[in-house]
């Protein structure tokens, strides 16, 4: 464990490295949106990391619901929170995006109106685990997940329903996109798979040392307090 | 009877008993909701045609907050006298508790809209073009929709610090989906057009989370 953290650190700093040339410098500029087009590799991408994580949130609280495996909550924790971090990105550098190309900084359409609710939505989940001050918040944590998880269908038929104005989605949808774009888009998907990865396995880390410290903590105070009666 | 259908109905006529005699909550919510109505007919002051299009907003946000507020003394008597510690430790399912708060605060909701809808059609001078019968079922629904789920995230901030901004920072996120289909059926009513799919998706949710609801409320309240 501690020789493979380092290495792998740098392996990912090396592909991000790689995929940052990839997406500046080789991919072809975009025929009607020129070189700001290319925030696209990292918006997308951010995009997918993003859903991932919160696919892995859903599927360690339901394990935790069942099994009440703390190894389960601590990823939940931790995927929710770097989930988050890269659903920002995607809210970000969608305006940034948005505003030379369609002139608006925000519209109410389907994709961005449904990943700002995901993210409000995961909020919430962080904001129930700082504030809650229960013996039990891994519990009602996983559950608000298990809520959280049902709602998204809910989301995206709703407001698919209410309006469409994105263009076409570029994988599995109606647009079409050049194979060299689309091989420089994986490259970064890898790549930022490989940091979330990364980010993920050192917050665990600190968490998991953080509960034992605490434990540690806990344990002494009841020794102590048992050793020297009042 | 069966025993949990006679548990609810026994803790459901209990809370709507002590509420009937002491009409704490009911008052202030009454008045509540007679200021809100006002406040937005100052804020948003529009003709008759414009009216239509946005007044499902207008009512169901108003509903939204009053519901909070109604939502946020669900179980508050429970805390002060410590029923949850006696519920858990006695045979009675959960689901039982969980139905009857819920069933007391759809009734409690329900008064509050039966009196905040006539003051919204008065300030607005509001004439639905669709069929009224429409409505009706879209305000069952949707006021089920916050109501289920409102109950359960009470249930859940029970212990978190700061327990009254705790519930809408829960339950706003979640009731999205089905808040967008009560106001587009009731605007589309308002207006005249077809509602059919937004009541079905409004259906579908609540029947959905209920189920969730029911499922998980044990294991919530054994968690507080």
């Amino acid at each position: 464990m501690k020789k493979t953290f380092p290495i792998f650190g740098i392996l990912t700093a090396i592909l991000l490295s790689c995929a940052l040339y990839q997406a500046l410098v080789v991919a072809p500029t975009e025929q009607t949106m020129g070189e700001v087009q290319r925030i696209f590799y990292y918006h997308v991408t951010s995009a997918w990391t993003a859903f991932i994580l919160f696919t892995i949130n859903f599927v360690a609280s339901l394990v935790y619901l069942i099994r009440r495996n703390p190894a389960a909550d601590m990823v939940a924790l931790v995927s929710a929170e770097v989930g988050i971090v890269f659903c920002t990105i995607v809210l970000v550098t969608g305006p940034i995006w948005a505003r030379p190309v369609w002139g608006i900084w925000w519209t109410w359409d389907m994709r961005l109106t449904s990943t700002l609710v995901l993210w409000l939505i995961y909020v919430s989940y962080l904001v129930l685990r700082r504030f809650s001050s229960s013996g039990e918040t891994p519990l009602l944590a996983a559950t608000l997940a298990i809520f959280g998880a049902l709602c998204v269908p809910f989301v995206y038929f709703s407001i698919w329903f209410f309006r469409t104005q994105h263009p076409q989605p570029v994988i599995g949808g109606g647009g079409s996109i050049d194979p060299r774009m689309m091989h420089v888009l994986l490259i970064n998907w890898l790549a930022f798979s490989c940091f979330a990865f990364l980010i993920c396995w050192s917050r665990y880390r600190l968490e998991k040392l953080q509960r034992e410290v605490e434990q540690a903590q806990a344990m002494e105070s009841l020794t102590q307090s048992s050793r020297s009666p009042r | 009877m069966s025993a949990p259908t006679g548990i609810t109905r026994a803790t459901l006529l209990k809370d709507l008993r002590l509420e009937w005699r002491s009409k704490d909550a009911i008052n202030s919510m009454l008045f509540f909701s007679l200021l809100v109505v006002v406040v937005f007919s100052f804020s948003f002051d529009p003709n008759a045609e414009e009216s239509r299009r946005i007044a499902g907003g207008l009512i169901w946000v108003a509903i939204l907050f009053a519901a909070v507020v109604a939502l946020n003394q669900t179980w508050a008597r429970e805390i002060r006298n410590q029923v949850l510690d006696a519920y858990r430790v006695s045979p009675a399912p959960a689901n039982s508790l969980f139905l009857a708060k819920a069933i007391g605060n759809f009734i409690f909701v329900s008064v509050l809209e039966a009196l905040m809808t006539p003051l919204f059609v008065v300030f607005y001078q509001l004439r639905p073009l669709g069929p009224v019968w429409q409505l009706l079922i879209v305000a069952a629904l949707g006021t089920w929709a916050l109501v289920v789920n409102g109950t359960f995230f009470a249930a859940m901030s029970l212990r978190t610090r700061s327990r009254e901004i705790m519930l809408p920072l829960l339950l706003f996120p979640i009731s999205i989906p089905a808040l967008l289909g009560m106001v587009q059926a009731t605007t589309n009513i308002l207006t005249g057009e077809g509602a059919r799919v937004w009541i079905a998706l409004l259906l579908s949710y609540d029947l959905v989370f209920t189920t969730a609801c029911l499922i998980l409320f044990e294991t919530v309240l054994n968690a507080e």
